[in-house]
């Protein structure tokens, strides 16, 4: 009861400016931060065609037949298609569940030249998690894609680890969360917090994610979500002029 | 040097047994109470008091027992001890198996097909397990344990060494520390990675307390107390926390200068970055301004609870991390709501303390002659655990 009167109040503030997604997505937007620029990805909407590059582990997907339209980067072209009228939007993937930052950066150049995107988002960290990986290697992993990603003309934009809390006792996370925000901030990349924005969620009851369901109806809405706020982001961050300022939020 | 007094600094017991009860809230995942712990607020956290008072009470009984049987009988009780802890940390291994067995069993979630991977090492239990028991593997919030473990069975030559030339000892620490970090040393973990709590690194704070048990915290005294470091610490720890306040507001992260966020961070816990240290050192100082040895309140029982835990450290060391596994299962299996996770919190302390009481109940009545030992059987624990 209490998480509906929360997320009541949160809809009454929101405003009508955001009135496209349903509200159980809206209940976590004040946590989508442009905190940087796009520049590239400015330019390339002024040319009418963004092309996107989702690297990501298992986490950048859903199982099933529907499994590559219902995930998130899936959603993620759906929202951007509607909302830029007259932009020509073309996500591709490289999803490959289990592979750590390391891993993804070493098939990061290949997938770069093959579609040659003005962005790049990258899901990472939840398996270098798991297996303990060096936090000083993931940080560099980071640094290296980033840069790679720069050198082929993308802007990046990271986006850290799921909510798990049911396995928050045995992955974690924190290390690798909290490295990732540190290197977003150094190389001034803007950071989707699915993590904290997730939290949310779970916190507030809007998604049950203790759920023992085999079903992907939860999942779906998770990622449909997912993929609205990620498409706000790259809008946000991709406007021409200066970013908002803390007041005006 | 002799140890400096025969009566236990009760000061101790009580921020051990407080570092214990914050140490269970942390390990909570998604705990509300855990608002409170101490991390929130500064750079250190309960692991350096942890750390340094279990160096400072195994300086305290292990040199004594040096100094009155020399230096075979003592290390061999140390030794004794740190298998007691192995043993402890394969018993919590035996625990969070049966967690994770029944986890991967029970939910199948597809929004968490990667997270599951976790459990994968269920597949191949013959390597898992070798390596659980070699101190490689080493599960979320299990790593305190092995650290203890391995600080104990470098702990008698430290001993031997602090007892004839306590500077000496300190410096070699200290370089032993300098030079972790100058050529990253570190113990490997399984699968990959290394420990979560290098012991290169953390052995300084623990040489560090026992250094100040056998006398160095009477050399200090003079400084310790003087208006000028007590003023150097307030600003330490202030300057701490409206750096931990950016954490929490990420809006406040601007006003953070860069060349500051350059300097201090990554704030890594992993080799104890030395702006931890000094985090420490500024709680022990103002804690020790404000908390003297000699405090009344010590003995009255408000404090008794903290006390109690603080005596029994392993005991309730072990059941806290038990008792952390169990509160994340209420919460995932009953329910997450915060009066569900206060109320978990608070019963976890309250079997905390309840056993740590019970233990310390049985022990007087085993030295009063009532169990199979004479009491000199057990001189080790004269005055509670180490």
């Amino acid at each position: 009861m209490r998480g509906r009167l929360l997320l009541l109040a949160l809809l009454l503030a929101a405003g009508p400016a955001w009135a496209e997604h349903p509200a159980e997505c809206r209940v976590a937007e004040n946590l989508v931060e442009p905190s940087f620029r796009l520049p590239r990805v400015t330019k390339a909407l002024a040319a009418k065609r963004l092309t996107i590059l989702v690297v990501g582990a298992g986490s950048s997907q859903l199982p099933g037949s529907g499994g590559t339209s219902s995930a998130y980067p899936g959603r993620l072209q759906h929202t951007l298609s509607e909302q830029l009228r007259g932009v020509e939007v073309k996500v591709t993937t490289d999803v490959k569940a289990g592979r750590t930052a390391a891993e993804m950066v070493k098939s990061l150049p290949a997938a770069l030249s093959a579609s040659k995107p003005s962005l790049l988002v990258w899901q990472t960290g939840t398996v270098d998690a798991m297996l303990a990986v060096d936090p000083d290697q993931f940080s560099q992993a980071l640094d290296k894609g980033i840069k790679a990603a720069h050198s082929a003309g993308a802007d990046v934009v990271l986006i850290n680890a799921q909510y798990s809390p049911r396995t928050e006792s045995m992955i974690a996370l924190g290390t690798y969360v909290e490295d990732m925000r540190w290197v977003a901030l150094q190389q001034e990349v803007p950071l989707f917090d699915r993590f904290s924005i997730m939290k949310l969620w779970g916190d507030l009851g809007t998604f049950d994610l203790y759920s023992a369901t085999k079903k992907l109806d939860i999942a779906e809405r998770v990622h449909d979500c997912i993929g609205r706020l990620l498409a706000d982001l790259v809008i946000a961050a991709a406007k021409p002029e200066e970013p908002p300022t803390n007041g005006s939020r | 040097m002799a140890p400096v007094s025969t009566e236990r600094d009760l000061r101790l017991d009580l921020f051990r047994g407080l570092a214990l009860w914050l140490i269970f809230l942390d390990h909570i995942p998604s705990n509300a109470v855990n608002w409170v712990t101490i991390r929130n607020y500064g750079f250190s956290d309960a692991t350096e008091i942890f750390v340094f008072i279990s160096g400072y009470t195994a300086a305290f009984v292990y040199g004594r027992a040096m100094q009155q049987h020399g230096f075979i009988i003592a290390s061999a009780r140390v030794l004794k001890r740190a298998w007691q802890i192995y043993v402890a940390h394969v018993f919590l291994l035996a625990i969070y198996l049966a967690e994770i067995a029944y986890v991967s069993n029970s939910f199948d979630n597809p929004l968490y097909t990667e997270e599951m991977g976790v459990l994968d090492f269920l597949k191949n239990p013959d390597v898992t397990i070798l390596q659980a028991l070699l101190l490689k593997f080493k599960p979320v919030n299990m790593d305190v344990l092995p650290l203890y473990i391995l600080l104990l069975a470098w702990f008698p030559p430290m001993l031997w060494l602090l007892l004839r030339a306590p500077s000496i000892a300190l410096i070699t620490s200290a370089s032993v520390y300098a030079l972790m970090w100058l050529f990253e040393w570190n113990i490997p973990a399984y699968p990959s990675g290394t420990w979560v709590f290098n012991p290169f690194a953390w052995q300084l704070l623990f040489v560090f307390g026992a250094w100040c048990a056998l006398g160095g915290a009477q050399n200090l005294s003079r400084w310790i107390h003087s208006p000028v470091l007590i003023g150097l610490a307030i600003t330490y720890l202030l300057f701490a926390f409206a750096i931990a306040m950016t954490w929490y507001f990420p809006r406040l992260a601007v006003y953070v200068p860069k060349a500051v966020g350059d300097a201090i961070y990554p704030i890594d816990k992993t080799n104890l970055d030395v702006l931890r240290i000094l985090h420490f050192l500024a709680l022990a100082v103002i804690t020790v301004a404000v908390v003297p040895r000699d405090w009344p309140a010590l003995k009255s029982w408000i404090f008794w609870p903290a006390i109690v835990c603080g005596q029994h450290s392993l005991e309730t060391f072990c059941l806290g991390v038990f008792l952390s596994f169990a509160g994340h299962f209420v919460f995932t299996e009953v329910s997450n709501r915060v009066l569900t996770q206060v109320i978990v919190s608070f019963a976890g302390i309250a079997v905390m303390v309840a056993t740590a009481a019970l233990i310390s109940w049985y022990r007087q009545a085993e030295r009063r002659g009532g169990g199979p030992h004479p009491p000199a059987a057990k001189p080790g624990y004269a005055g509670g655990d180490v």
